[in-house]
């Protein structure tokens, strides 16, 4: 299909032709044009050898026939005028195979000196390929918004000069960390709902880094995690209701993602990998064996939490630990943590005070969770626990 | 490209007719050949905003932005790009003597001339 094509090689031909405009909305324009010319010519004459060249080629042509017309653009870009001086000896034809500068183009997009929302945002819209509606649509605000935050975000990266450049080596783990954690928020948002689907395309993302940096673990780590988390994606609801793990149609299980993750896995901890998201991904992964072995999963969540210092984290931790020494003990550890606003944390709350036998509070903090509910099956899960618990007694 | 660092001094910092005495890292960079110019404030309660009211201008004692920080200082450095930048406002943060740094671009006149 015509429109895969376009999907795949969209990031890897904008990633070039921004390294050659040094400009992303001059590179976006251009592209756009080359993809409709293609969406026209492939059909009739058939796909050249090369696309991705051929895309590349032709985008590059047309912005730069485009800056000839309009002078006053030529000033946009310096490296783009050394061009003009020195046009290239050969012309520029589909056989030349261009760098592969998507790497680049992450990290300016992933650059911390962006607001986190235009980092998702513009990395969607440049290597995902997402239009600014569908991205709009994901994260359930007006068009005329999101347009603007991509805007902003590329302003800023063009006026402050923001690098489109792989970071050096003493800056690199943080960076990429940034990107990672671009990647996984836009993995979760997709993973709630059926909304456009955000999850595949944070697994297009993870992989791309993959292909892009085999080496770094952590890159491993995430898309080991995503895979697993994504492979209960058709099990987690029935009828439309949220089904928790222990009670989820394991036949429903991917099981070619598990055993993808799982090799991804043991490359991971055989290059050494013991950061966040390897960590992560062994914990997912103990999650889904058949009998789950508590006492690991809460050694893996104790050493998150070492590394995250992240109360969410401590909140997974109760739940193990609750298996383990009951929900007393569980509870306890809760007791210090401050938050409030997290509905995980209300939700787990209830499932122990009602464990507990305490109903009257069970309520009230399940009651508090569907205060916090962002979606229909959320609410009427939580709607579903209180219920269970019956009426509150009225004989005090 | 040049970049202005805007550095924001934390509370209140002594005023006066004698120069604060400057922080030797602070020095150090200052007299890098990257660095283009800088200047050094009396603290906020020296400052008087100038407002334009409908019928005349109105003055009130104190800066535009009321708040604990201040701008102390502003140094402007040429820098590859953006990181080159943060990596200078880094190096002036880690001294521990201002609140926060304000990278910002310069606009730079296209068509000057000469």
């Amino acid at each position: 299909m015509l429109e895969d094509v376009f999907r795949d090689q969209w990031g890897r031909v904008l990633a070039t032709l921004v390294g050659i405009l040094g400009d992303i909305e001059l590179a976006e324009d251009a592209a756009q044009e080359a993809f409709a010319l293609a969406a026209e010519r492939w059909p009739r004459d058939g796909q050249p050898e090369n696309p991705t060249g051929w895309l590349i080629t032709t985008a590059r042509n047309r912005a730069i026939d485009r800056i000839r017309r309009e002078r006053t653009l030529v000033a946009k870009t310096e490296q783009l005028q050394r061009e003009l001086r020195d046009p290239p000896e050969e012309p520029m034809d589909d056989t030349v195979t261009f760098p592969d500068e998507r790497l680049e183009l992450i990290f300016t997009c992933c650059h911390p000196a962006l607001a986190l929302d235009a980092q998702v945002a513009l990395t969607l819209r440049t290597l995902g390929g997402l239009s600014t509606e569908e991205i709009a649509r994901a994260f359930l605000v007006p068009v005329e918004t999101m347009s603007k935050r991509l805007t902003r975000a590329k302003n800023k990266i063009r006026d402050a000069n923001i690098p489109f450049a792989v970071p050096p080596e003493h800056a690199l783990p943080e960076r990429l960390d940034a990107a990672l954690a671009v990647v996984y928020l836009i993995f979760n948002e997709g993973w709630g709902d059926g909304r456009v689907n955000l999850a595949a395309e944070a697994l297009r993302l993870g992989r791309a880094l993959l292909e892009l940096m085999p080496d770094e673990v952590e890159a491993v780590g995430l898309m080991a995690l995503m895979l697993l988390n994504d492979s209960r994606r058709d099990a987690r609801f029935r009828g439309g209701e949220l089904v928790l793990l222990d009670e989820q149609d394991r036949s429903l299980w991917d099981q070619t993602q598990i055993i993808e993750a799982r090799q991804l896995l043991e490359r991971a901890l055989a290059l050494h990998g013991a950061g966040p998201y390897v960590v992560q991904a062994a914990i997912a992964d103990l999650h889904t064996q058949e009998r789950r072995d508590w006492d690991r999963i809460a050694l893996l969540y104790r050493r998150l939490e070492e590394q995250t210092g992240s109360p969410v984290v401590t909140v997974n931790r109760a739940v193990a630990l609750a298996e383990i020494d009951g929900p007393a003990a569980a509870l306890a550890l809760l007791d210090d943590l401050d938050l409030d606003s997290y509905l995980y944390y209300h939700s787990t709350r209830a499932d122990f005070l009602r464990r507990l036998g305490h109903s009257d509070e069970a309520r009230a903090a399940y009651a508090r969770a569907l205060q916090l509910a962002g979606s229909e099956t959320e609410r009427r899960f939580l709607q579903s626990r209180l219920n269970d618990l019956g009426q509150p007694r009225a004989d005090v | 490209m040049k970049y202005a660092l805007l550095a924001y001094t934390k509370g209140k910092t002594p005023g006066g007719r004698r120069p604060r005495e400057m922080h030797p890292g602070v020095a150090a960079v200052l007299d890098r050949p990257n660095v283009s110019g800088w200047v050094r404030l009396q603290p906020a309660e020296s400052a008087t905003t100038v407002r334009l009211e409908p019928r005349r201008t109105l003055l009130t004692d104190g800066p535009f932005v009321d708040s604990k920080e201040f701008l102390a200082g502003l140094i402007l450095i040429e820098a590859e790009n953006l990181d080159g930048a943060l990596a200078v406002a880094a190096e002036l943060q880690e001294l521990d003597i201002t609140a926060a740094i304000e990278v910002r671009p310069v606009l730079e006149q296209e068509l000057g001339g000469a």
